[in-house]
């Protein structure tokens, strides 16, 4: 998988600022795109073009729970966050969805917007084909990925599937 | 083990569980509001999984837009209500019974130690005070809950925090909890288990324990817990019959990091723009002018939060220039106010009182700030817009600075007035 950066080096970016509350009101995708990162970057949705990914530093996505913050990323043609850490509903959320997140430390102080980044999933690997750098990620575990091919958390049960043997 | 893991193991049939270890627990309450639960229900429906695991385990209000601020609120909150006709849902507390979610659950006895909590939110860590495992997920979870009744979790490991020493006279469970957050950061429990034990959190009551539990989330953490105790035994058997079981951690449990802190010095905390770890003891503060005062949310919103309140507001008045604005959590709590005649005290002193709702804690409505306007809040976020605009500030402090902060129009130590 490959795309763009559009790099954020402030940590703690959290989903208010992801999607403000204000916008709460419909859990549209579409329409939450529209406002995706506003309070942030106001200018992003004018940069945002599907497939683009995001970096970011430590801690993504903290605050509230809103799963419209995925939804927004996603609605707005995000296929991956790539960041130092994430704050630990954001990540719950991204797997449930199979939206990717993925944990890269470091990434964040490597990687210059506009770069052009190529995801290796099951090796682990990101590389950086501007800089022609590597960089090695926390690999996704097992059920995650089972998640991620499902669709989603919902289908993966519908199929009748468990995570565990508990 | 600790009480996390005990309660964890209890709920997947295994004997023992570790940190780390991905399993799939049993939920026994998922709580359900207005902004989460609608797309839950749509996905469900649309992959023909319209189905409800057991309703009676399911909790239902609408809080964060109602009474509904717009239309699309109003379509949130049908969607809401329709689905809770057809399943036939009973525990479903509509506009003029409702409350805040994480108020309402405990005050209205769904709660109960040793179980687990659910609701696709993140202060669901609040229900910790009563010793259940509770925490906050998003509408995906939520769905998954109410069709299959069990969830995944990674078991988290734990940080012991053992709270010792006397609280000066105003000083409250909040002060100690934005202290805690102050030393440890926004993710200095990222993932992990806060568990708040010690003489200092023995002596508090319940409602005070859950002020701390409710920001366990606001340090990065999964889930905050009190080991319960007599005083939760007390409270929880004088709203349900239920059974539950109780339990607490091993001698030998082992944790990620134990944090003790004597709390006998400890000041009011302010915590500035635009992180809860933003503290600052409130004799260090400078002059800073406020426009708002904002009492309410599941966070202090509770009848001893309005009590503290009042008592600072009795015969005073709320400075010329400040609004504050007075939320009480649930319909309970309103009416209790209105009986003890707390809300005669807020009124006389200039407050607007509203009905329960969320409200302006996340900037929805009834409060919501302008550009460059300051409020100081009893809530238990202050990000960057958290309340309004984007370039207004959010100070967060306990109920008693709040009151104390909208006589003097500045932020105030409380104890001014005490
Ligand atoms: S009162 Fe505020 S923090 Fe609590 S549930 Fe409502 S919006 Fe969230």
């Amino acid at each position: 998988m490959r795309g763009f950066a559009h790099v954020y080096r402030r940590t703690h970016i959290n989903t208010d600022e992801i999607i403000p509350a204000r916008y709460l009101n419909t859990d549209d995708e579409v329409q939450l795109a529209r406002h995706v990162m506003e309070d942030i970057d106001p200018d992003f949705v004018k940069r945002v073009k599907p497939g683009n990914f995001i970096v970011a530093a430590d801690d993504f996505g903290c605050g509230s729970s809103r799963e419209h913050a995925i939804w927004a990323l996603r609605g707005a043609g995000i296929k991956a966050v790539i960041a130092n850490s994430f704050a630990r509903i954001f990540f719950r959320n991204a797997i449930n969805n199979g939206f990717l997140a993925i944990e890269c430390r470091g990434i964040a102080d490597k990687v210059s917007d506009g770069d052009e980044l190529e995801i290796a999933l099951r090796d682990g690997i990101i590389n950086n084909l501007s800089r022609n750098e590597h960089y090695r990620f926390t690999p996704i575990p097992d059920f995650a990925l089972k998640i991620m091919e499902a669709g989603g958390l919902l289908n993966h049960i519908k199929e009748g599937s468990k995570f565990s043997s508990g | 083990m600790t009480i996390t893991e005990k309660i964890l193991a209890a709920h997947c049939d295994r004997g023992q569980v570790r940190p780390g270890e991905l399993i799939e627990a049993e939920i026994d309450v998922i709580m359900c509001n207005d902004v989460t639960t609608p797309p839950a229900i749509s996905m469900l429906v649309e992959r023909g999984m319209d189905r409800v695991f057991d309703p009676d385990r399911i909790v239902v209000t609408p809080d964060h837009f109602v009474p509904n601020k717009d239309i699309k609120s109003a379509q949130l909150a049908k969607r809401l209500r329709n689905w809770v006709n057809r399943h036939g849902i009973r525990n479903y507390y509509e506009v003029g019974t409702h409350g805040i979610c994480h108020a309402i659950l405990p005050e209205q006895g769904h709660v109960l130690p040793g179980t687990t909590v659910i609701c696709g939110d993140s202060h669901t860590c609040t229900h910790g005070a009563l010793g259940a495992f509770a925490t906050g997920v998003g509408s995906t979870d939520l769905a998954a809950a109410i069709y299959s009744g069990r969830l995944w979790f990674k078991v988290p490991e734990s940080i012991k925090f053992v709270i010792n020493g006397n609280l000066q006279e105003g000083v409250y469970s909040k002060d100690i909890i934005l202290q805690i957050i102050d030393r440890i950061g926004v993710d200095g429990a990222l993932y992990k288990a806060m568990e708040f034990t010690g003489p200092t959190i023995e002596n508090l009551s319940v409602e005070a324990r859950m002020t701390i539990t409710n920001m366990a989330v606001e340090a990065g953490a999964k889930s905050g817990i009190v080991p319960a105790d007599d005083r939760t035994i007390e409270y929880v058997r004088a709203r349900t019959d239920r059974d539950f079981q109780i339990f607490h951690s091993d001698q030998d449990a082992e944790y990620a990091q134990i944090v003790e802190i004597d709390v006998s010095d400890l000041e009011p905390i302010v915590a500035f723009p635009h992180l809860p770890s933003n503290g600052h003891p409130i004799s260090e503060i400078e002059e800073i002018k406020i426009d708002q005062a904002y009492l309410g949310s599941c966070t202090n919103g509770r009848i001893e939060d309005l009590r503290v309140a009042a008592r600072i507001l009795k015969g005073r008045r709320v400075a010329p220039g400040v609004r504050m604005i007075v939320v009480p959590a649930t319909t309970r709590v309103w009416r209790q106010a209105l009986q003890e005649g707390l809300l005669e005290v807020f009124s006389e002193a200039g407050c607007a009182i509203s009905t329960p709702t969320c409200g302006a804690c996340l900037g929805g409505y009834m409060g919501i700030l302008a550009e460059g306007e300051r409020c100081i809040s009893s809530t238990n976020r202050n990000f960057v817009g958290r309340m309004g605009h984007p370039e207004s500030e959010v100070y967060l402090a306990s109920p008693a600075t709040v009151a104390a902060s909208a006589i003097k129009g500045t932020i105030t130590d409380p104890r001014e007035f005490l």
